[in-house]
């Protein structure tokens, strides 16, 4: 069937990268202990069709409407302070970590010195490790060291979305052309000058795409810590799904969800505002 | 003395020699124009006399001193006082050309006020004069994505000239422009060069330009200096020997049998 013509020199590796993921990937399933048929059991069939048909009407008194304001601006909150404090830490890790500010690459072709770019490993462990543990554990952390409320979501927030951050930053930073900047340091420029005329306009669109999406992250973010007592939405959604009030929980996934258009049109503007 | 070579190579960083023991001396307020054949090593000269690379060996001493045996801080003050048009500039494409252009006193001001002009640009007096005497004040506050790449050399020239440096250098600065457009900006940068002092050195792929804008010329093929004489001596037998090209004139058979080993994907 396959003449000489028509054969693909790539279709053999592809057929057995093929192969290999999904070798790879079946063992996966096993572990993870998926199995389909337990939503189609009759049991739990009937215990989430109860739970789910109370969903309808939402619940909109007056009362529970200013409760999910309040949560609302208390997430919102959580997650905008935390991406705060998470960028003064990120962004000078991202430039101490790539090689945005490397003098010597102007003169060395783009590739940095040995010295600079040892230093710059450090950094790089620091972000590991900032990224590493996930914020619910860093929430459950402080909900011990500092209570609860928000303040433990905050922080869970501003040091995992740092470690984010700044490692998708760096990368950004080196990936834009470099070659701007160059000029500008062969020119006798300073660094941070150089990387502002030179790389920012072209890594802006791309940083605030990602810083926004980032945030739109830090939402649901503190709406899942909300589950260990860091406040906000998360906290009021546990209590209504412990009181089987699915009513409420309806009300309170139709908000998140205007909170994510809402994240996904701002990030739409800016884009285009900077594109 | 403005600058002096003497036995700088130059190797790239894939190991092309671009420049074998380059001897050179420019004294203050010259002229000089740098011809030859494509790849033969202008710009790898003129990157050398911009103090952008190292040599790899000999020695390169700039405004009298040897920038590659400064303190980083003190090389970078050094590079204030010199500036390289690029060819085709490298700019970032949403810059505002006014922005471009202010960033070429970006050596001369503090971190504070380079950030400053970002937001709103400090000098826009400063940019339009230097754009008037090219020709594009319109332009001011176009992005560079919206330039041409005639226009995009007049911004590098532009941002070059208000840096104002001692040492001018342009790399094929009109290679993008129609005859009159270069020979007025050519124009320009001697007459900016003559009534400040600067020394400029130009490379051009046009010789009749070369000859008629500069009064001395360096001819420049496989990485060695062929000439360097007035442009009065520049003989025609002087530029058939410079842009000889063996290899355009009978261009090899192509191999019979091509035995290529697909990279695999």
């Amino acid at each position: 069937m396959l003449s000489r013509d028509t054969r693909d020199p790539a279709a053999l590796p592809r057929l057995l990268l093929t192969v290999l993921a999904i070798a790879l990937l079946w063992p996966g399933i096993q572990l993870a202990e998926l199995n389909p048929g337990v939503l189609i059991a009759g049991d739990s069939q009937s215990e989430m069709g109860h739970f789910v048909s109370a969903f309808w009407p939402p619940a909109h008194s007056p009362d529970f409407l200013q409760l999910l304001l309040d949560a609302t601006l208390q997430t919102l909150a959580i997650a905008t302070a935390g991406m705060a404090i998470a960028l003064l830490l990120a962004v000078p890790a991202a430039l101490a970590a790539s090689r945005a500010l490397s003098l010597s690459a102007a003169s060395r072709g783009g590739r940095p010195g040995a010295l600079g770019q040892a230093l710059r490993w450090p950094v790089r462990g620091l972000l590991i490790f900032l990224r590493s543990v996930p914020e619910i554990v860093w929430a459950l952390l402080f909900v011990r060291a500092v209570g609860l409320g928000p303040t433990a979501g905050v922080l869970a927030i501003a040091i995992t979305y740092a470690g984010m951050l700044g490692k998708v930053y760096a990368e950004i930073f080196e990936s834009v052309d470099q070659r701007p900047m160059h000029v500008l340091l062969q020119a006798g420029s300073g660094r941070l000058a150089a990387f502002a005329y030179g790389s920012l306009p072209n890594a802006a669109a791309e940083l605030t795409s990602y810083t926004v999406y980032r945030w739109e992250c830090a939402i649901r973010a503190s709406v899942v810590m909300g589950f260990v007592g860091a406040g906000g939405l998360g906290q009021q959604i546990d209590l209504s799904l412990r009181m089987f009030a699915g009513s409420e929980v309806a009300s309170m996934l139709l908000t998140f969800l205007l909170l994510v258009l809402l994240a996904d049109t701002l990030s739409r503007v800016l884009r285009g505002r900077l594109a | 003395m403005s600058l002096r070579l003497t036995g700088a190579s130059l190797q790239h960083g894939n190991g092309v020699q671009a420049l074998c023991d380059v001897d050179l001396s420019i004294t203050t307020g010259e002229r000089v124009a740098i011809i030859g054949p494509s790849g033969a090593g202008k710009s790898s000269l003129l990157s050398l006399l911009a103090s952008a690379l190292p040599p790899s060996s000999g020695s390169v001493e700039l405004l009298g001193e040897n920038p590659w045996q400064l303190s980083a801080r003190a090389r970078q003050r050094l590079r204030t006082r010199i500036s390289l048009i690029h060819q085709a500039p490298p700019l970032p494409p949403r810059q505002r050309v006014v922005t471009a252009v202010l960033a070429g006193k970006l050596g001369q001001w503090g971190l504070g006020k380079s950030l400053l002009n970002l937001l709103h640009p400090v000098d826009i007096p400063g940019a339009r004069a230097v754009l008037a005497r090219l020709d594009l004040t319109d332009k001011l506050f176009a992005q560079c994505q919206q330039l041409s790449g005639g226009q995009l050399q007049r911004v590098g020239i532009a941002r070059a000239l208000y840096q104002s440096p001692e040492l001018l250098l342009a790399d094929e600065p009109v290679s993008a422009m129609d005859p009159v457009l270069a020979g007025h900006t050519l124009n320009v940068l001697c007459r900016h060069a003559e009534t400040q002092g600067v020394t400029l050195i130009a490379s051009l792929h046009a010789v009749e330009l070369a000859l008629a804008h500069f009064p001395r010329i360096i001819g420049v093929r496989a990485g060695r200096i062929a000439f360097d004489c007035p442009a009065a001596e520049v003989t025609p037998q002087l530029l058939d020997a410079l842009y000889a090209n063996e290899q355009l004139v009978s261009p090899p058979a192509p191999a019979a049998t091509l035995s290529l080993q697909l990279p695999r994907c």
